[in-house]
């Protein structure tokens, strides 16, 4: 993995749901601490574009959708587990 | 949960799945605007139930629906449903949607979450195509993701929320436990079948090799419905369910019509014939000709043009065809027509349960008004002796119902030695006529007996009658009745024999006595002439003598007198001095 490689994330979030919420604030405040300056996001909310969560096969809130870099990666939950948002993104052993 | 429902369903507000039986069952169809329950095993027939709900609202109820596949692929779904005939590919485009959402097997979950972002990506699929019916197909798979029983019923409660108040019929389909059919039901839809407004009950159980499947529903508020267990089966048009009594029928039309047996002897044991729409049971051991005297009935029917279907268990229906002809009973012409159905049930493979709903299905194809099945018996080996009862029950009412002539055989086992004391199904109990078929033994030989042992309705005869097949068909004949033995056979035929020369000497004699009798009789006669002549004779006679004896007196008075005169004596002096010594 790449020490310099940009992230693009998308989050689908169900309008100000308590978890909706704490998964943005998870994912902001991980975001700073292990990809700071290089990450991207943005958040979907499926109320407002249901559609676009249709198509996107978003049937669980949240859901985090890590569009870069490849492959795609989808994480369901609050994102309340630090240790596995790091393993599924292949950050292990970066995070020292 | 924010909307009340209203206390009662009436049909009307209903929709109806358009499996056959169910909605008989529930009155009409799953509580239109309510979530229903549907929990079953696996491989009971749950998607195939929602599936076909589905697609009966999108074909023939215009309303579109939508199907969310958390287990299965949704192209995996169609394909499998393809055999059915639903056509789902053509409904697929506008009025039935699959939305596959089956968690992907590398999904990665780190914390909480919920359905909410599924529920509004549907909110906006069925603004845009109107759905009016939504299946949740194996919610448990998804549900089982979720951390603890708390947050899982949480969700349940959003679902069925959201349902409520999109007015949306739904089905949720969840898997029953796998060990304990009966009661253990995962926890959280234990708790779902008190939410939900009606609840179904899906088994698929298997005794002794034979697989059952049957249906209850459980619970149905505001509507009342068939509580017991219905069984059904996986056709080749999706699920058909045996209501267990239509609910809905009137009792049946009872007929005074006679449809002859095929036997000419045998109508006028009974009067005339069966009963149109009578049930009517054959038992016999093997080989008494039940199949031919069923056989002979079908041919009957079909001679009068009534559709019949013949459902044979023993043989192929080339063999039946075969073996009927070689006693003068031709089916083949009747099979040419259409007129008759045969059906060698051999290939149908199942619990009795199975071959009464294919039957009913068969004869309802066919329109049949007479309906043969040769044996009813071989559905006592695949089931216990409950089931085989309750599926006996079910065929009669069915029949009645339906006004069909039924005729059944039923093979009695000669070892077991149950000759009279009920056959196995139990159906002489409720079958209107029961004819018995016997061997007897005598003399070196075995005849087939045939004895009426009852006739509902009808005055029958009480003798045995030994049945007779030739090749030009099947008769009866009186037996004789010896020293209380039964003859038959060739001792019938000694018996009428023995009678005939017996007669014919009797006759003889009666009539050597009348010619001695004329004999007599002319001979009399003549003699009765003769001695008349002897007595005109003796008459002429007696009055010859009569008068010469006048004569002679006249003469001698007439002496006297002139011997008085000639003495010149005084007449009466004379005469009393004459007088005195």
């Amino acid at each position: 993995m790449n020490r310099r490689s940009h992230f693009k994330f998308h989050l689908y979030v169900a309008g100000d749901a308590p978890n909706s919420a704490q998964a943005i604030a998870n994912l902001a405040s991980f975001c700073r601490t292990h990809l700071a300056e290089r990450y991207e996001i943005e958040i979907v909310d499926v109320f407002r574009e249901p559609k676009r969560a249709l198509a996107e096969g978003i049937f669980m809130t949240p859901t985090l959708i890590a569009l870069t870099p490849p492959p795609v990666r989808r994480i369901v939950g609050t994102l309340s587990h630090t240790q596995t948002v790091l393993l599924s993104l292949g950050l292990v052993g970066l995070a020292e | 949960m924010k909307s009340l429902p209203p206390p009662l369903v009436s049909a009307t507000n209903k929709a109806p799945t358009g499996i056959a039986g169910f909605d008989e069952i529930t009155g009409g169809g799953l509580p239109r605007g309510r979530t229903t329950l549907l929990v079953g095993g696996p491989g009971s027939g749950k998607t195939i139930l929602a599936l076909q709900f589905l697609a009966h609202g999108a074909r023939d109820c215009a309303e579109p629906g939508i199907f969310v596949a958390f287990e299965e692929s949704s192209q995996r779904i169609v394909a499998n449903a393809e055999s059915f005939g639903w056509k789902l590919a053509t409904l697929q485009k506008k009025k039935l949607f699959f939305l596959d959402a089956q968690p992907p097997p590398d999904l990665v979950q780190s914390g909480d979450f919920d359905l909410s972002g599924m529920l509004a990506a549907l909110d906006a699929q069925i603004k845009t195509m109107g759905a009016r019916r939504i299946v949740f197909d194996a919610l448990d798979v998804v549900l089982a993701l979720l951390p603890d029983p708390a947050r899982r019923r949480q969700e349940i409660y959003r679902l069925h929320a959201w349902l409520l108040s999109r007015e949306l019929t739904g089905i949720i389909t969840a898997k029953a436990g796998g060990d304990d059919d009966s009661t253990a039901i995962q926890q959280p839809f234990g708790f779902m079948q008190f939410m939900v407004d009606c609840a179904v009950i899906l088994n698929h159980s298997v005794a002794q090799g034979v697989s059952h499947r049957n249906l209850r529903v459980q619970k149905y508020r505001g509507s009342s419905f068939d509580e017991n267990e219905s069984p059904f089966l996986i056709g080749t048009s999706g699920l058909v369910v045996d209501a267990a009594h239509a609910r809905l029928r009137v009792d049946a039309k009872v007929s005074n019509e006679r449809v002859s047996s095929g036997v000419e002897r045998l109508d006028t044991m009974l009067g005339g014939g069966y009963y149109r729409g009578a049930s009517i049971l054959i038992t016999g051991f093997s080989g008494t000709a039940k199949t031919t005297l069923s056989g002979a009935f079908a041919e009957a029917a079909c001679r009068r043009g009534e559709r019949t279907l013949f459902v044979s268990f023993d043989s192929d229906r080339n063999e039946v065809i075969r073996n009927l002809a070689s006693v003068g009973i031709r089916l083949d012409p009747y099979l040419d027509n259409g007129c008759l159905h045969m059906v060698s049930a051999r290939s149908i493979a199942g619990s009795e349960e199975t071959y009464l709903v294919r039957i009913k299905t068969l004869a309802k194809e066919h329109d049949a008004r007479c309906v043969v099945i040769d044996p009813v018996s071989t559905w006592y080996k695949s089931g216990d002796d409950l089931t085989a009862q309750s599926v006996a029950d079910r065929l009669i009412d069915w029949s009645k119902g339906d006004g069909i002539t039924l005729v059944c055989t039923s093979l009695l086992d000669e070892m077991s030695n149950r000759t009279e004391n009920g056959s196995p199904l139990q159906i002489s109990a409720l079958a209107d006529t029961w004819i018995h078929l016997n061997y007897l033994m005598q003399a070196g030989e075995r005849n087939r007996g045939l004895s009426i042992v009852k006739s509902r309705g009808t005055a029958h005869s009480n003798q045995v009658r030994e049945l007779i097949l030739s090749d030009t068909g099947v008769t009866l004949t009186d037996t004789y009745t010896a020293g209380g033995e039964v003859l038959m056979g060739t001792l019938r035929w000694e018996k009428e024999r023995a009678e005939r020369v017996a007669a014919e000497a009797a006759e003889a004699n009666a009539k050597l006595k009348r010619v001695k009798l004329d004999a007599e009789e002319a001979e009399l006669e003549v003699r009765l002439k003769s001695l008349q002549t002897e007595l005109v004779a003796k008459q002429v006679e007696k009055a010859l003598l009569v008068r010469s004896t006048q004569s002679h007196e006249g003469e001698l008075s007439r002496g006297r007198t002139q011997m008085k005169e000639l003495r010149g004596a005084d007449a009466t002096i004379a005469g009393g001095k004459e007088d005195s010594p």
